[in-house]
């Protein structure tokens, strides 16, 4: 049996507010295969970003405990020096905002080349000039020749996500993570990336780490999802099983709170109360109890721990046996929306 | 009886350029779109950015010079001139805005802020206001004891919640929701979205919402007009618009969704290639040589699709 | 670009102008003109009445300024009463003495401003940052004659190792080692207590474009590329940050221009600031005139230097 690619084992990342370590990532431990889309759901304040930048080592005063396994190695607390020779070869990231992202005071094409002199310093100038303009072409962007000389804000936000995806993939990466790569694209274009992502994967066979909010996304990309709430994982599964049989009472929660295509609903369902900040997140028992206030309160584990309740799907906590929506319960009307 | 009617609307912003920063062109955020509104509707603006379809909506709510076409309210002209915008009417239409985080000053207390249109335009004493914000407030969902706070105080939806207590606060027939749940998570979303719906059945209210997610589209609204670059292409119920799609434009951006179902993922990656092919294939079909749509023809009593004039 | 420099040009020809009208009004206010103590208080009344006639200084205003703005411009600013000379030869060997005191003094405000503005910021809040943090507010807050008159007791009247006035060794021949040595001594101590004073706008400056710069997003892209941290500043940070420092150094020059008017009357170092404060003193209009106007002028180019810098090194207004 081959091992994974990464391998997450119970990964701690805190940060310091005042004299106190607040962990953002608690005690999370997750596998990304080759060939894999492993998506990571949740809302601002789960946590999901804060694990992407654990795994690549971007975290710059934060306490990281527990093991990243790369192949096999704890990349975990690297020294920097190590660090930087598999970051932007063999782990990668595209961000979030492709606005921000480029160094807007360097053409895009000196950007691209800095990942290739960095990892392959030995490669002519003029091999990785004609390197780069192929890459241009490989993600899509028209007339590459011209573009590799032209300034981040001369394209288009599109053009510059795909700029940030030909730096990622330079080097042929094995593990890319992508934090949210579409959030601030219009849906047309964040289709035509989302399909790039995709090839790419296929061709490099590459593992990758999907983070997103946005549950469209994660039906259309992934193969496998863990869901986050609070620091933690509720639930890990087959894409297909997460969505037709999902367990937890927050993946449930969260996907009836989403207005579909395919069927009409009168009312969106609102989950309880309000995301707890870093600081406020409850350390003891069930963390999404006190957001469903109607179940009661001795069906959660002291300890929840992530029960296999199927092959290769686990979740969080007892209380998943016990959970109805209140609209399903009829004596539950009392409960508003409005009060949260 | 219509209740807002809008009629031919351009709205263009100069490009200026040379030694002497002179007009040496014009951007056409907005070119020729007209749409009606009935009493009680919810009808839905959508578009990529740079449509033109947040400039339409400032445009309605008077905050952009209109270029030119005619904007009624209720059958009374609202851009009559530039400058004498009639007073009583501008109080029947607010706007919320997309980003509650940026939209209500940090520096003023929750009473201040809803407080703020009363003062411009009804006259009251301390008390009355103060027993008309606590009203409000209670409207939307809030405490009394959230008229002292300050809005860094609140989480994205209780803040966008006070956009909308200083949005009724007079009782304004028109609400323009300019991507009123972009910003927010997708719990948040829909408790902000279920309460708009919640306030505009107990206060008869008609929205012109604006907003990039046909997803969040296609819950809120009644009728939708579908906007690129400036234009219409196709406007229509929303099962016009999702069961029917007409223009090669709409269909390619209802393709571009996520659909919810990982079942379904094979088939959606072929359908939106084959639209994709057909956009490209037949693009000239349904624009002119400048890339912009063309005039909105009826094909049915309630849709109306862009396409060229010959039959 | 070029039309960007173009529109600048012509927005400063006006403000020239302007700048000459009011230098030229408000010497017209002050009292006395140009014979008041050039000629023999023996002469009539009517003869004064008779060479003011001649020298037009009974024409309208416009005609005036219209003559003197003429002369001006060919470098003409008459003749100082004091010095018996004319003002364009007195002021010129002012300007030189000056423009080496400004270089040299510009040359240690970057010396001193880049390295302690750059270890700031990269080291906030450390106990380096912090040491450099207090001496620019010390700086702030110590006014540059104080300083200067410090600095000119200690180092030049009880340690000995400045000269404490002119700006040469007298007796020397000019263009020999020794006299540009001389020349040099005499410069840097002043130079040395404007750019001490002078510098602490930079350091701060610097020091939160970098703090700024380090939280961008792009330092994460360079980050997650595998960029030693040496690189990530060297390419990204500093280099960021130092664009509006550079884009600054016009307004530098107009800030010099207060420096050394203080630190030359301190040191006795013959410069335009030195002679400017002289010719208040003595009255000498003609020249008060010239030296406001030429630095006027100064101020409004050290602008129009930092708006064509900044056009030229950033990309975002290079390219429209």
């Amino acid at each position: 049996m081959s091992n994974p690619l990464l391998e997450i084992k119970n990964l701690k990342t805190s940060f310091r507010i005042g004299e106190e370590y607040y962990a953002a990532v608690d005690d999370v431990s997750l596998t990304v295969n080759e060939n894999e889309v492993l998506a990571i759901v949740g809302e601002s304040g789960s946590g999901k970003s804060a694990l992407a930048f654990s795994v690549m080592g971007l975290h710059n005063r934060a306490k990281i405990e527990g093991e990243i396994l790369f192949k096999g190695n704890d990349i975990a607390n690297l020294p920097p020096k190590k660090l930087n020779k598999i970051r932007g070869k063999e782990l990668s990231m595209i961000f979030q905002d492709p606005l921000t992202a480029l160094n807007p005071l360097m053409e895009v094409g000196r950007q691209i080349d800095e990942v290739l002199f960095l990892h392959n310093s030995k490669l002519p100038k003029a091999k990785r000039k004609e390197y780069i303009v192929e890459l241009l072409e490989r993600v899509e962007i028209p007339r590459p020749e011209h573009v590799y000389n032209q300034f981040p804000h001369e394209l288009s936000g599109g053009m510059r996500q795909r700029v940030i995806i030909a730096i990622a993939i330079a080097n042929q990466p094995e593990l890319l993570i992508a934090d949210e790569p579409t959030t601030a694209l219009d849906v047309t274009i964040q289709a035509q990336i989302l399909d790039l992502i995709r090839e790419l994967k296929n061709d490099l066979n590459s593992g990758v780490i999907l983070i997103t909010h946005d549950l469209g996304v994660v039906a259309e990309m992934a193969d496998r999802v863990a869901v986050m709430y609070a620091g933690q994982i509720v639930e890990v599964a087959d894409v297909d099983m997460l969505f037709n049989n999902p367990q937890h009472p927050y993946t449930r929660s969260l996907l009836s709170s989403i207005p579909l295509l395919e069927d009409e609903q009168d009312r969106l369902h609102v989950i309880h109360g309000i995301v707890p900040s870093l600081k406020n997140l409850p350390r003891e028992g069930c963390r999404f109890s006190a957001r469903m206030p109607w179940i009661d309160d001795d069906v959660h584990e002291e300890h929840p721990e992530l029960h296999e309740i199927s092959p290769g799907h686990f979740v969080r906590c007892t209380c998943y046996k016990h959970f109805y929506f209140p609209e399903e319960n009829k004596e539950d009307q009392s409960h508003d929306i409005t009060q949260s | 009886m219509t209740l807002l009617k809008v009629e031919d609307l351009k709205v263009y912003f100069p490009v200026r350029g040379g030694v002497f920063n002179r007009k040496i062109g014009d951007i056409k955020a907005v070119d020729g779109v007209s749409f009606d509104i009935e009493p009680g509707e919810t009808y839905g603006l959508v578009g990529e950015s740079g449509s033109g379809k947040t400039t339409t909506g400032k445009a309605v709510m008077g905050l952009n010079n209109v270029t030119e076409g005619k904007i009624y309210y209720d059958g009374e002209l609202l851009n009559a001139d530039k400058k004498g915008q009639k007073v009583d009417i501008r109080k029947d239409i607010q706007m919320i805005f997309q980003d509650p985080y940026s939209s209500l000053n940090p520096r003023k207390r929750v009473l201040d802020i809803v407080a703020e249109p009363l003062r411009n335009y009804e006259k009251m004493s301390k008390k009355e206001e103060k027993e008309t914000v606590q009203r409000l407030l209670s409207r939307v969902g809030l405490g009394p004891e959230s008229m002292v706070k300050y809005p860094h105080e609140f989480s994205g939806g209780q803040r966008q919640r006070i956009g909308v207590a200083r949005a009724i606060a007079l009782k304004p027939k028109l609400i323009i929701m300019d991507e009123p749940v972009s910003a927010l998570d997708v719990s948040v979303q829909a408790q902000v979205l279920n309460f708009m719906q919640e306030i505009q059945k107990e206060l008869n209210l008609t929205y012109l919402f604006i907003s990039h997610d046909l997803g969040v589209v296609k819950h809120m609204c009644d009728r939708i007009g579908i906007m690129y670059n400036g234009r219409f292409v196709e406007e229509g119920l929303k099962e016009d618009i999702f069961n029917d799609p007409q223009h090669i434009y709409t269909k390619r951006l209802v393709a571009a969704i996520p659909d919810i179902d990982p079942r379904n993922r094979k088939e959606n990656i072929d359908f939106r290639e084959r639209v994709k092919d057909e956009y490209s294939n037949s693009y000239y079909d349904y624009f002119n040589e400048e890339g912009l749509a063309y005039q909105l023809k009826p094909i049915t009593d309630t849709h109306r699709v862009a396409l060229p004039e010959k039959g | 670009m070029w039309k960007f420099t173009v529109r600048r040009l012509l927005i400063s020809a006006p403000q020239i102008l302007l700048l000459s009208i009011i230098i030229f009004w408000l010497a017209k206010q002050m009292p006395g003109d140009a014979l008041t103590g050039l000629i023999d208080p023996n002469i009539s009344a009517e003869r004064k009445e008779e060479m003011r006639e001649q020298l037009g200084l009974n024409n309208p205003w416009y005609i005036q300024y219209k003559d003197w703005l003429a002369g001006a411009v060919q470098g003409d600013f008459g003749e100082s009463f004091r010095y018996k000379m004319d003002v364009s030869e007195l002021v010129w060997q002012r300007i030189v003495n000056t423009f080496w005191l400004s270089l040299v003094s510009v040359f240690f405000i970057y010396a001193i401003g880049l390295p302690l503005g750059i270890i700031s910021g990269r080291y906030n809040d450390k106990l380096i940052d912090q040491l450099i943090t207090g001496y620019t507010y010390i700086g702030f807050a110590t006014p540059i004659f104080i300083f200067g008159l410090v600095s000119l007791w200690v180092f030049g009247f009880m340690l000995g190792w400045f000269p404490t006035g002119g700006s040469v060794e007298p007796g020397l021949e000019p263009g020999t080692l020794e006299y540009i040595l001389s020349k040099l001594q005499h410069l840097l101590l002043p130079s040395l207590a404007i750019a001490l004073i002078g510098t602490v706008g930079t350091v701060q400056y610097l020091r939160s474009e970098i703090i700024d710069t380090k939280q961008k997003d792009f330092i994460l892209t360079a980050r997650a590329k595998g960029a030693p941290e040496r690189r990530v500043y060297n390419k990204h940070i500093f280099r960021n940050s130092i664009l509006p420092i550079a884009a600054f150094f016009g307004y530098e020059i107009v800030n010099l221009i207060n420096g050394t008017i203080f630190i030359e009357q301190i040191f006795a170092y013959p410069g335009m600031g030195n002679l400017f404060i002289e010719s208040i003193l003595q009255r000498d209009f003609s020249v008060v005139t010239a030296l406001v106007l030429i630095t006027g002028v100064g101020a409004i180019v050290g602008a129009l230097l930092s708006d064509i810098i900044l056009s030229i090194v950033d990309p975002r207004i290079r390219i429209k």
